[in-house]
C-alpha cells in the first residue's frame, strides 16, 4: 500500500518525530511503499542541518536523511511554514539575503500542494501531530 | 463512494499555530479545487467566533480568511454541536455561510466517511 | 468504513482521548502512544467514563509497547488493552480506511 505521511512536530521538543520515524521504518520493512513524507508547522525544524544533539542522542534528520537515501524517499518541507521558522535552502537564502542556508540535503522545499497531491495519491495519511 | 479530503481543526485560534497553518492548507488545497470538507471541533469551535480582533497581538484575522472559503467553493463546512454546548456557544451565533451543526456520530461518519483526514 | 484513532496525549492533562471516545463508532480502533499509554493505566479505569465507554461498546484498544515499556507502566495497563509494536501500528492503518490522530 501506498502511505503519505504528514509530521508537524518539531524533533526533541516532542516525541511524535520519532514516532513518526519508527513508523516510516515499520512500513517499509513490511514492503509497503511510501509516496511522501511531508513536514509541515514544527516539523520544517526536522530538516535544519545545523542541529548539534550530543552523540549519544538520536539525530533525527540524520535519520530521515540515511532512510531517504536507502529508499529514495521524498521528503518534503513546506516552503511557508519553513521561511517563518528559518530553515531555508540556498535559494531561499539568497532571496531574503541570509548569510546561511541549513536546509539539509536531500529535503526539499515545496509547497502545500505537495500535502494535498500526497493525500490525493496515498492510500493512506497518517499525521503525526506535537 | 467517499468523498476526499476532510480537514479537521481541533485547537483554537492564536495560541498556537495549528489553527493558522490548519487553514493555510485548507485555502491551499480548496484553491486547486479539490473537493474538500473541514469539521471544527473541540476547541476549533473557536475560530468561529465572530468579533475577533487580533490586530494588537499582532496577529492576521484567521476568521477573515475562514469567511472566504466559500469564495473558493467549500460547501461542505460542519461544525460539532457538543463542542459549541460545553462551551456555551450558541450556533445560531456563528455566521460562517453554509456552516452545519453535526452531533458525535455524525463526526464519527464523517471521519469514516472521506478518503483522507488531514488533523490540525 | 472505519477509523484509527491515534491518542499521544496524557488524559490527565489534556482531553483528546474524552473528545476521541464521544465519536469513535463501533468498529474503529483507538492506538495510544507516546503520553496518549497514561490513558490506559488501570487505577484511572473505575472513574474514567472515556475509556469505559469505549470498553462497553467493544471499540478496540491499544497501547504502544515501547512508549507503555519507557515510561515504566509494564503491568499497569488494563488487562483489556492490548500491547502493540509499530508492526501492529502498521497493521492497524491498513485495516482502517482513515487515521485520526488526536493531539
Amino acid at each position: 500500500m501506498k502511505f503519505a505521511l504528514a509530521i508537524h512536530a518539531a524533533p526533541f521538543s516532542s516525541s511524535a518525530s520519532q514516532t513518526a520515524l519508527k513508523f516510516a521504518q515499520a512500513l517499509l520493512a513490511e514492503g509497503h511503499d511510501i509516496y511522501r513524507v511531508f513536514f509541515y508547522q514544527d516539523g520544517v525544524h526536522t530538516a535544519n542541518e545545523l542541529v548539534c544533539p550530543p552523540q549519544d542522542e538520536q539525530n533525527l534528520c540524520r535519520e530521515w536523511q540515511s532512510l531517504a537515501r536507502a529508499h529514495s524517499l521524498d521528503l518534503v518541507v513546506c516552503i511557508a511554514a519553513a521561511l517563518r521558522r528559518g530553515v531555508l535552502n540556498a535559494e531561499e537564502a539568497e532571496r531574503y539575503d541570509k548569510a546561511a542556508q541549513n536546509l539539509a540535503p536531500t529535503f526539499s522545499i515545496s509547497g502545500l500542494g505537495q500535502l494535498l497531491d500526497a493525500a490525493v495519491k496515498s492510500d493512506r495519511l497518517v499525521t503525526f501531530g506535537a | 463512494m467517499s468523498q476526499q479530503l476532510l480537514f479537521v481543526c481541533r485547537h483554537s485560534p492564536y495560541g498556537g499555530s495549528n489553527a493558522r497553518e490548519g487553514l493555510d492548507a485548507i485555502l491551499a488545497s480548496a484553491a486547486y479545487g479539490q473537493d474538500i470538507g473541514v469539521l471544527f471541533i473541540d476547541d476549533g469551535v473557536f475560530q468561529l467566533l465572530p468579533d475577533q480582533a487580533p490586530a494588537s497581538l499582532p496577529q492576521k484575522n484567521l476568521s477573515a480568511n475562514l469567511s472566504a472559503l466559500p469564495l473558493y467553493e467549500v460547501e461542505r463546512i460542519y461544525v460539532h454541536s457538543e463542542s459549541l454546548r460545553e462551551r456555551g456557544v450558541p450556533f445560531d451565533s456563528l455566521t460562517l455561510e453554509g456552516l452545519q451543526a453535526v452531533n458525535s456520530h455524525e463526526v464519527g461518519v464523517l471521519l469514516s466517511g472521506h478518503e483522507q483526514l488531514l488533523s490540525f | 468504513m472505519s477509523t484509527l484513532h491515534t491518542v499521544n496525549k496524557s488524559p490527565f492533562e489534556h482531553q483528546t482521548l474524552a473528545s476521541c471516545a464521544r465519536v469513535c463508532l463501533d468498529g474503529d480502533c483507538v492506538l495510544l502512544l507516546e503520553d496518549g499509554v497514561y490513558g490506559a493505566l488501570a487505577a484511572r479505569a473505575p472513574t474514567c467514563a472515556d475509556l469505559n465507554g469505549l470498553l462497553q461498546r467493544g471499540i478496540a484498544i491499544f497501547a504502544l509497547e515501547d512508549d507503555v515499556v519507557a515510561r515504566g507502566l509494564t503491568g499497569q495497563l488494563l488487562d483489556t488493552v492490548t500491547l502493540t509494536d509499530y508492526q501492529g501500528f502498521v497493521k492497524l492503518s491498513l485495516e482502517h480506511q482513515t487515521i485520526q490522530s488526536w493531539y
